[in-house]
């Protein structure tokens, strides 16, 4: 309390003046409270705005094609058809990718730095995770084209032929490119979100708990799976509602390695396309209304699976957060 | 009940070790990778006609992208005056005014959202506002499109940082007859003030790196930038019309545009952390 009270003396002697210029106006802080809310509602207006305005502009499209554009694969500029199924099939596959690829290497990683590791490599590797989440995208992009493509085709493509060739997931040219990059790619860039919330939810555990099985003779992998991880799984479901948020709208670095092609492909090597790297390589060169139209109708529907995940990933951890706070 | 054997439990354990062990790393060896590669193609491209030349046609030699940097400064600059006070200000109603009213949680919720809206849609979204109705792409709406995505960014760090501040300090200042507008830009504020600078250069290290909401509204230009109302040059789409040319230089080019943004923005979040522990100290 002292130390407040110090520091409100300084801050006022410092230069504030405040009682001796300013007599208490009651409206300039009336003036100023409505300044602020102002400001706050400006955020949910540009909201209200985005999705009038993805309507109103896709409109051509939607009374041309109707719920139709969902699941038609043509994707014609020439004869003006369009449909959204290669680019949604290719921002699931990729978003499940990396999903699948992220979300245990995630949470081994927060466990690592929660659990075992001593405080001074914990410390380090974790900067290094949040390092990782402040690359760009387009640097991504660039290192998955020019350097980890080559080394996909390389090296890795040829062994999961050889050795899982069979699977109609693995065939065709180990180009480098395609869902399986991409999806690698997508991985990396989530992987720090997962972590982070993953590490936030192991460190909530209270430490008396994990202890109690401690003594009771249990290893370390012991207490994490029967303490650790199921007090906290709810926490981590929710991390993982974020990352596949994150995966789904990634433009650039998938815009880079997934290929670009409007063809739909069971197999992982093959090019493919996302909804946002369609946005990505087609929009400026959309001069028809129709084609204009489409696109960003093609924007709306990533705009709704965004929301429908970010919605559920809010809600879901508030919950969480409620009940842990509860139970403690 | 027979008891398990130790040795088998323990090896688990060990196993389990191990592999977390072995993954976290991943994420470190991906990281330096990613430095590496950009350093190491990168380095060849930067000389001095790179910060203050003009690009030039495919296989001329010299030439720089002198042009982009500006370009790229200019609009981070204006969307950080659009987004910052902005932002700003919506947080102090949001931790000072707000609480839980009806709007201030709308607020927050809304805030999220925007959040996790991919920053290609802002693009589309700035693009159907600005870029439509005028027929012409323009600097100042790839401002725009940023300081949308500083906006819930810097409103939210700033309701954080505001709620770490005593409750005494804003009732002392109150009963020393201070208005509450005073009591939050010159009490509250200067006691946030770390947190405030961190958070602000947070959300200009993710803006500067951002390409997608450039695509469609500053688009790109391979002139010095005149107006905010044309066209700008910009680092990140060069970035990716020159990766994606079959022109060698270009491409070069490219690598050190990415070494370029890569140091900013790694300058930038290391910085803010650096700001930030300045407080705890």
């Amino acid at each position: 309390m002292s130390t407040a009270l110090d520091k409100l003396v300084a801050v006022v002697r410092g230069g504030g003046k405040v009682s001796e210029t300013t007599p208490p106006t009651g409206r300039a802080d009336v003036a100023f409270r409505w300044l602020t809310a102002a400001c706050a509602l400006l955020v949910i207006l540009i909201m209200a705005g985005m999705v009038v305005e993805l309507f109103y502009n896709s409109r051509l499209s939607l009374k041309e094609f109707g719920f139709g554009f969902l699941w038609s694969t043509d994707w014609n500029p020439v004869l003006q058809k369009f449909g959204a199924a290669s680019s949604i099939y290719g921002t699931l596959v990729s978003t499940i990718l990396a999903m699948v690829i992220a979300m245990p290497l995630g949470v081994l990683t927060a466990l690592f730095l929660v659990e075992l590791a001593p405080p001074g490599i914990s410390k380090v590797v974790g900067a290094g995770v949040e390092l990782l989440a402040a690359v760009p995208s387009i640097i991504f992009g660039m290192w998955g084209l020019f350097v980890f493509a080559p080394f996909m085709a390389d090296h890795v493509q040829p062994f999961l032929q050889q050795w899982l060739g069979f699977l109609p997931l693995f065939r065709g040219a180990p180009l480098g490119i395609g869902m399986l990059p991409a999806g690698i790619i997508l991985a990396l860039m989530i992987l720090p979100f997962i972590t982070a919330v993953s590490r936030d939810v192991f460190a909530m555990v209270p430490s008396v708990v994990k202890e109690s099985g401690y003594g009771m003779g249990s290893t370390t992998w012991e207490v994490t799976r029967k303490v650790t991880l199921r007090h906290g799984i709810r926490g981590i479901i929710g991390a993982g509602f974020l990352g596949l948020g994150r995966a789904i709208g990634e433009t650039m670095a998938i815009t880079f390695v997934i290929g670009n092609s409007h063809q739909l492909s069971a197999s992982l090597f093959e090019p493919g396309n996302s909804i946002a790297s369609t946005l990505a390589n087609e929009f400026t060169e959309a001069s028809e209304p129709m084609y204009l139209s489409a696109l960003i109708e093609l924007g709306l529907v990533l705009f709704f699976m965004t929301v429908i995940a970010q919605m559920i990933a809010h809600f879901w951890l508030n919950r969480v957060r409620r009940q842990m706070g509860d139970g403690l | 009940m027979i008891p398990r054997s130790a040795r088998g439990r323990m090896a688990v354990d060990r196993t389990i070790k191990v592999l977390s062990t072995f993954f976290s790393l991943l994420a470190l060896v991906a990281l330096g990778w990613i430095l590496f590669a950009v350093l190491a193609r990168g380095m060849g491209a930067i000389n001095l006609q790179f910060f203050t030349k003009l690009p030039t046609p495919p296989g001329m030699a010299g030439g720089g992208l002198g042009n982009a940097i500006l370009g790229t400064g200019i609009i981070t600059a204006i969307a950080t005056i659009l987004g910052v006070p902005i932002g700003l200000l919506g947080g102090v109603y949001l931790a000072e005014f707000g609480a839980d009213s009806r709007l201030a949680t709308a607020t927050r919720f809304t805030s999220n959202v925007l959040m996790g809206t991919p920053s290609i849609i802002i693009g589309v979204f700035v693009y159907t506002i600005l870029v439509l109705p005028r027929g012409q792409f323009s600097g100042y709406a790839g401002a725009v499109a940023l300081s949308i995505i500083m906006l819930p960014v810097i409103a939210r760090t700033t309701e954080d940082m505001l709620a770490l501040v005593p409750n005494a300090l804003r009732e002392s200042a109150l009963a020393l007859g201070a208005p509450r507008w005073k009591v939050t830009l010159g009490v509250v504020f200067r006691a946030a003030r770390n947190g405030l600078v961190t958070g602000a250069l947070l959300a200009v290290a993710r803006v500067s790196g951002e390409t997608a909401p450039l695509l469609f509204t500053a688009l790109n230009s391979p002139f010095w930038p005149e107006s905010i109302m044309r066209p700008m040059p910009n680092l990140t789409v060069t970035i990716f019309n020159y990766a994606m040319s079959p022109f060698a230089d270009w491409k070069a080019m490219a690598w050190g545009a990415s070494l370029l943004i890569m140091a900013a923005v790694l300058v930038l979040a290391v910085g803010s952390r650096i700001v930030f522990r300045q407080k705890s100290t």
